[in-house]
């Protein structure tokens, strides 16, 4: 199957996708700039972690505006698989494709370390693979990963599992202590109403090969390509 | 140069954290490098933070930066061939940084907060960009040279470039993009607005490079030409404001040959000696106590804050001897380490040097690399005062030495005067940046015990000395003795011992002995795990006081860990190349037992040392 992965000024895991795509998947992959006024044939688009346009005014603020992003909404409204990782998913939320809004964390601080999610939903296109309520062990870096949504929204999301990953201790406990950032109800990946759009802070694409020291990643890559199979 | 940079490394001094100035100091510096080396992309692997009062006035940030390229497409700061034009990329010029490097070679003094304009201002976003496009119109073939505009802005870029090429360059300030109006042709030619680059390209592809640029939304002018008279001409509206031939500003700069002498305050501290000292008679409080000294404390709260991980090459993290990260698309890995004891080098900067050195190689070899080559950043006082410069001479000295012996070459570096404030000068600082390679990634080391039951083995010799320890200096209040005496030929036995043994995966985990000595590294060894504690029983015969076993800090020292059925390969290596080695103990249980001075949980260890920083600020 073909990932086109976008790539905004200031976007930094373009690579990174680029490589566990085409050399740990082996799957076709393009980069797409965001100036781009169509877009080529591809089964997913990747929205990738890094700082579009140095995150200034808010994360994915001025993203949205690109001009790709016309395409990439008739994309998700025509089912298209889009998965928007870490300044990725803020873009989706700015861009209205997903619900609720990211604030500062909690600390103040940037902060990358590694954490522990908690599957919540294994039927959507990107986690058919995993295990309900299996925990998965991934990288985060980012400054703005503190998700909100009012309470009605909250309610949705919950009512129709569209929260897909929530940060939890080793054991998958949730506690206040496995949340990094303050993220509202551990909230740290959720999907549209239609399951194709998915958004998540931890970066996948960097636990994806046994050198690393984790391959928590690959069965977010290995269910989007079974969906496709 | 052409290379994409692949993974960055810093040496942070600041002051002591008494002083009212250190924790907004930490947190802007390490806020700072956080917001600008997360925003373009690179790693930030590894380093070293310190904490003395001798940086209350003038703190220290050095930065490394490693990039990848091939040998056949490295670019060079060069002017060549008349009637190519000379084109300006990046950010426009403001005012800012008018004078920064000059204020960056003067003493600090009470008025210092006045040159806060000569401060440049940073936008990691713009610089992104500027790499994106520089690498991007680099894979093209129409580029002749390239340089960024760093100290003294577009004066000093144009020089060095045009005498390198043994050429001279005509610039028509009228071109240059500008973000404040009514700049003279003075504050444009000395602006040190960051993010910019000066680009000879090949005439007839200015159309080509302006594209590049454009698509990245950067400022792209072309602000002259380069000719074949050697001189700096420098128009603005028609008018010749300033000619000057380019070799003048750049290689014929004056060498200065200033006066040297042995500073006095070196007969006071060397008169130290350790029979005066009382023998502690309670370890384990003074153990807790040097794990929690920040200097010895775990860093996790500084690199939590660097994203070390983006470009998927990490393959050890901060906090261990070095960095390791791999190299896609071959089997080879790099590590990388910066060191610097400043205390050694203050006591006695010849010897610190060496030390300096020598230690960063043997952090490399931990890790399983073979050192190739250092870079420096050389940080000292007033060089006018003939004992800083004695300092100076005697560091470079004891680096250039070590260097020859470890047959690792200083391929750069870059130097810092006139860290003073109010006359008082910094400790010299020669921080050693060093580069070594793993032939096969998978053969990397860690310095953290695997599993119960392995032998723990000390490479190395240890002497009855505390000069200049960090023992000394918070146990006892004392920065004063002859800092640990140095021996090449048993560094180098040590060395290749132990990266033998690792390439033959005889051994299970390497960690070199520094700041603490023995008792500190073994607790690391116990706690520094990604996954799991392990604790320890050690015994250690030698003839010389308690606190000089445990926390001596006697150079050349590794503790290793294997599986016993590998300690006669391990002999017949160790012993071939001629290294000393003694086998201290075992791994198991979870306390960590140190002869009969040492008894204590690992886990307590562990959250003391992992605490201090974060406690603090």
């Amino acid at each position: 199957m073909k990932f086109g992965i976008i790539v905004f000024p200031g976007s930094n895991c373009d690579h990174d996708c680029y490589h566990v795509i085409k050399h740990i998947l082996k799957q076709e992959a393009g980069f797409i700039w965001h100036k781009e006024g169509s877009l080529p044939p591809v089964d997913c688009l990747i929205l990738p972690g890094g700082f579009s346009h140095g995150d200034y005014l808010r994360p994915g603020a001025i993203a949205k505006f690109s001009p790709i992003m016309k395409e990439i909404r008739k994309f998700a409204y025509n089912g298209g698989l889009i998965l928007g990782i870490c300044n990725g998913f803020q873009i989706l939320l700015e861009a209205g494709l997903l619900p609720g809004v990211m604030m500062t964390n909690r600390s103040l601080k940037f902060v990358c370390d590694n954490v522990y999610l908690r599957l919540e939903n294994n039927e959507t296109p990107f986690t058919n693979q995993g295990k309900l309520g299996g925990v998965l062990k991934m990288p985060i870096a980012h400054f703005d990963g503190n998700y909100y949504a009012d309470e009605k929204t909250l309610q949705e999301l919950k009512d129709n599992h569209q929260i897909v990953f929530r940060y939890c201790a080793k054991n998958g406990d949730i506690t206040d202590d496995a949340n990094p950032n303050g993220a509202f109800w551990n909230i740290s990946g959720i999907c549209n109403k239609e399951r194709n759009v998915l958004g998540m802070m931890p970066h996948p694409e960097r636990c994806a090969e046994e050198i690393l020291g984790n391959e928590d990643g690959r069965v977010i890559f290995e269910s989007i390509i079974k969906s496709f199979a | 140069m052409g290379a994409r940079p692949i993974a960055s490394l810093n040496s942070l001094r600041f002051g002591s954290f008494d002083h009212p100035k250190t924790r907004y100091l930490l947190n802007g510096v390490v806020g700072g490098i956080a917001g600008y080396g997360n925003c373009i992309g690179v790693p930030t692997v590894g380093g070293e933070t310190y904490f003395n009062k001798c940086y209350n006035g003038n703190i220290l940030v050095n930065v490394f930066s490693l990039g990848l390229v091939k040998k056949e497409r490295i670019f060079k700061g060069v002017a060549c061939g008349a009637g190519n034009p000379v084109i300006y990329v990046g950010s426009k010029t403001g005012r800012d940084g008018i004078h920064g490097a000059t204020m960056a070679s003067e003493e600090f003094d009470e008025k210092s907060g006045e040159r806060r304009p000569t401060v440049q201002v940073g936008d990691p976003f713009t610089e992104k960009l500027l790499l994106e496009a520089c690498l991007e119109v680099m894979s093209r073939d129409c580029i002749v040279g390239i340089q960024d505009m760093g100290a003294a802005g577009l004066t000093c870029s144009s020089c060095e470039m045009a005498s390198r090429g043994g050429t001279g360059i005509e610039i028509d300030l009228s071109k240059v993009p500008r973000r404040e109006v009514g700049m003279t042709p003075y504050e444009l030619m000395l602006s040190e607005s960051q993010e910019r680059m000066l680009l000879v390209v090949k005439k007839g592809y200015e159309k080509e490079v302006e594209e590049v640029f454009k698509k990245w939304d950067l400022d792209v002018s072309v602000v002259g030409s380069v000719t074949d008279d050697g001189l700096l001409r420098v128009m603005n509206d028609g008018v010749m404001v300033a000619e000057i031939p380019a070799r003048a500003l750049s290689e014929e700069s004056p060498v200065y040959l200033r006066p040297k002498e042995r500073p006095e305050y070196l007969s006071m501290t060397q008169r130290f000696s350790i029979d005066n000292l009382p023998e502690p008679t309670e370890y384990a409080e003074i153990f807790l106590k040097l794990l929690g000294s920040p200097n010895i404390a775990g860093k996790g709260w500084v690199y939590r804050q660097y994203d070390h991980m983006v470009r998927t090459n990490t393959v050890v993290y901060p906090g261990s001897d070095a960095a390791v990260i791999r190299i896609k698309g071959t089997n080879k890995g790099i590590a990388m380490t910066v060191d610097c004891n400043s205390r050694y080098c203050y006591l006695d900067p010849y010897i610190g040097g060496m030390i300096a050195v020598a230690e960063a190689a043997r952090n490399l070899v931990c890790s399983g690399a073979k050192p190739l080559a250092i870079t420096d950043c050389l940080n000292f006082g007033n060089p006018e005062k003939p004992g800083i410069m004695w300092q100076f001479e005697q560091a470079t000295n004891g680096i250039s030495d070590a260097c020859k012996r470890l047959n690792t070459p200083v391929v750069g570096g870059n130097v810092s005067f006139y860290n003073e404030t109010q006359g008082e000068g910094i400790y010299p600082t020669p921080t050693v940046a060093m580069v070594g390679i793993i032939p096969d990634i998978n053969l990397h080391q860690t310095q953290w015990f695997k599993d119960d039951g392995d032998v723990i083995v000390m490479l190395g010799k240890s002497y009855e000395e505390l000069g200049g320890s960090e023992y000394l200096a918070v146990v006892h209040g004392i920065e004063e003795g002859m800092p640990p005496g140095i021996e090449l030929d048993l560094e180098i036995a040590v060395q290749n011992a132990c990266l033998e043994v690792i390439q033959k995966g005889i051994i299970k985990s390497a960690h070199d002995c520094s700041e603490g000595g023995i008792a500190i590294a073994l607790a690391e060894c116990c706690f520094s795990g990604p996954k799991f504690n392990r604790g320890a029983k050690v015994t250690i015969s030698e003839n010389i006081r308690g606190d000089c076993l445990l926390f001596g800090e006697s150079q050349s020292r590794i503790i290793v860990s294997l599986d016993k059925g590998n300690l006669d390969h391990f002999k017949e290596i160790a012993e071939k190349n001629k290294a000393p080695f003694k086998i201290i103990g075992r791994v198991g249980g979870e306390r960590l037992v140190i002869n009969e001075l040492i008894n204590c949980p690992v886990e307590v260890l562990k959250q003391r040392w992992k605490m201090a920083i974060k406690e603090r600020v």
